[in-house]
């Protein structure tokens, strides 16, 4: 408990006094999710909105497929990218295993189900009747499509917030594709791990003051957007 | 009588196999007030939705201002743009009453200011006009959807049931407005009851409507006091018709 309480004291510091080692791990998560947050949502919504008002016979195949990805253990995207894009792999010639452009690649395979799949369910729970009801008022068939996704903003705003939860926090992918390797791709999760293994806990415990401080801040905005705060 | 702004000529709409409306022949006049009126599952709400086209007739088809369209005609957007439709359940936007007023305007490339302004007094929600609409009462939020609809200034409104489940107040306040759209600016007005009497009340002209055929076609005066059809008569005298 006193190793507890003395490393959060320590963070408090590290974080007060803007501990340059610290907070250039911060920086390269924010930058690295916050890409790959950008790809899946460039990608993820206009996908997940298609499906989501879409009447094609394979949108039941596409939809069971975007909810497994849903469900995609971190670590087996890890691998999968690894395998990818190491030497022998068909990605090999990229030269990205151990660069921050491999782990943005599987935090995009992570996020992007989540944000397609969360973005087409809120779609899908839009009112029918709105469709017509903006039409019957002239509305093009953009516009029509445009007033869905405004009347889904907070639906489409939690699969973003959630897509961000989903690889602000994880770790074994990151990891693996990586490699932790300090300065180039050592992020808050796994600069945790490893801190955690050598003693350092104090550094340990300030990562995951600002991760949970993060998850805090995306949570208020989210709330902020939905107009509910 | 004003020149036919709708020519209906074998118009029909099926789903699935099923016959929903037959229509021969039908012209409703510009600048009248023409009430559909029949039992539920009769085919007038699938009537007006063909009148908006917002659905494509099976077969038939609707001659709107001397351009006919049928099932496979794509209709104009400057066409479509010039009916719209009060619904029964008002589908309002996540926005204020303003927003959701202005609306129209809006897909028009329009601001209106000041036309919002006049409509949102009209409709006697002034004072909500920066109020969510969807947190407005079910008699408000259809004096939005009016609102909504008139601003843009139709040439045809379409109301589909749009008193059906409001009290009287907003009942009474929703016809004086109609009443006052088709005298003070001519706007032809479709309207799809089943309440006989409110038709007698609006309407110029009321037609009945049995399982998607149009039995009886009449000025309202005849249509409540003289009926041609043995099935009118019982259906203004309040007997169950079929």
């Amino acid at each position: 408990m006193d190793e507890l309480t003395r490393g959060f004291f320590q963070a408090i510091n590290l974080i007060l006094s803007a501990d340059p080692a610290l907070f250039e791990i911060v920086w390269l998560s924010l930058r690295v999710s916050g890409v790959a947050l950008a790809i899946s949502t460039t990608l993820g919504v206009p996908i997940g909105a298609a499906l989501g008002l879409s009447r094609l016979r394979v949108r039941g195949l596409v939809t069971a497929l975007l909810y497994t990805g849903m469900g995609l253990p971190p670590v087996v995207v890890g691998l999968f990218v690894y395998l990818m894009l190491s030497r022998s792999g068909p990605f090999g010639m990229l030269s990205w295993l151990f660069t921050s452009s491999a782990m943005i690649v599987a935090q995009v395979i992570i996020a992007f189900p989540l944000v397609a799949g969360l973005t087409m369910a809120a779609v899908q729970s839009v009112d029918p009747a709105l469709r017509v009801q903006v039409r019957s008022l002239g509305a093009t068939r953009w516009q029509e499509l445009w007033a869905v996704l405004c009347e889904t903003r907070i639906g489409i705003v939690a699969a973003i917030v959630a897509g961000f939860g989903g690889i602000i926090s994880e770790v074994g992918a990151v990891m693996l594709v990586g490699g932790n390797i300090e300065g180039k791709t050592r992020v808050l999760t796994t600069a945790i791990v490893l801190n955690t293994r050598t003693g350092e806990f104090a550094l340990a415990i300030a990562l995951g003051v600002v991760l949970l401080a993060l998850a805090f801040v995306a949570n208020v905005a989210m709330l902020r957007l939905q107009g509910r705060t | 009588m004003s020149e036919p702004i709708y020519q209906i000529e074998n118009l029909k709409k099926e789903y699935t196999g099923r016959v929903v409306v037959d229509i021969e022949r039908l012209e409703i006049y510009a600048g009248e007030i023409f009430a559909v009126v029949g039992p539920s599952g009769a085919g007038k709400s699938t009537l007006l939705r063909m009148l908006n086209f917002l659905e494509t007739p099976t077969s038939g088809h609707i001659v709107y201002r001397g351009r006919t369209f049928g099932k496979n005609g794509d209709v104009p957007l400057e066409v479509r743009r010039q009916a719209t439709t009060v619904f029964q359940r008002p589908v309002l936007l996540r926005a204020s009453v303003r927003d959701n007023v202005a609306y129209g305007l809006r897909l028009r490339g329009e601001r209106g200011d000041g036309r919002v302004d006049e409509f949102l007094a009209r409709v006697g929600l002034d004072a909500f006009a920066r109020a969510s609409a969807t947190k407005l009462s079910g008699g408000e939020m259809q004096r939005v959807a009016l609102a909504r609809a008139l601003v843009i200034e139709p040439t045809v409104l379409l109301l589909d049931e749009p008193t059906a489940n409001l009290d009287p107040y907003n009942v009474g306040l929703i016809e004086d407005i109609v009443r006052e759209q088709n005298r003070t600016r001519g706007t032809t007005i479709v309207l799809v009851t089943h309440n006989v009497f409110q038709a007698k009340r609006l309407a110029h002209r009321v037609g009945l409507m049995l399982s998607g055929r149009l039995i009886e076609v009449s000025d309202t005066s005849s249509f409540f006091d003289s009926p041609s059809d043995a099935r009118t008569a019982a259906f203004v005298r309040g007997e169950m018709v079929y």
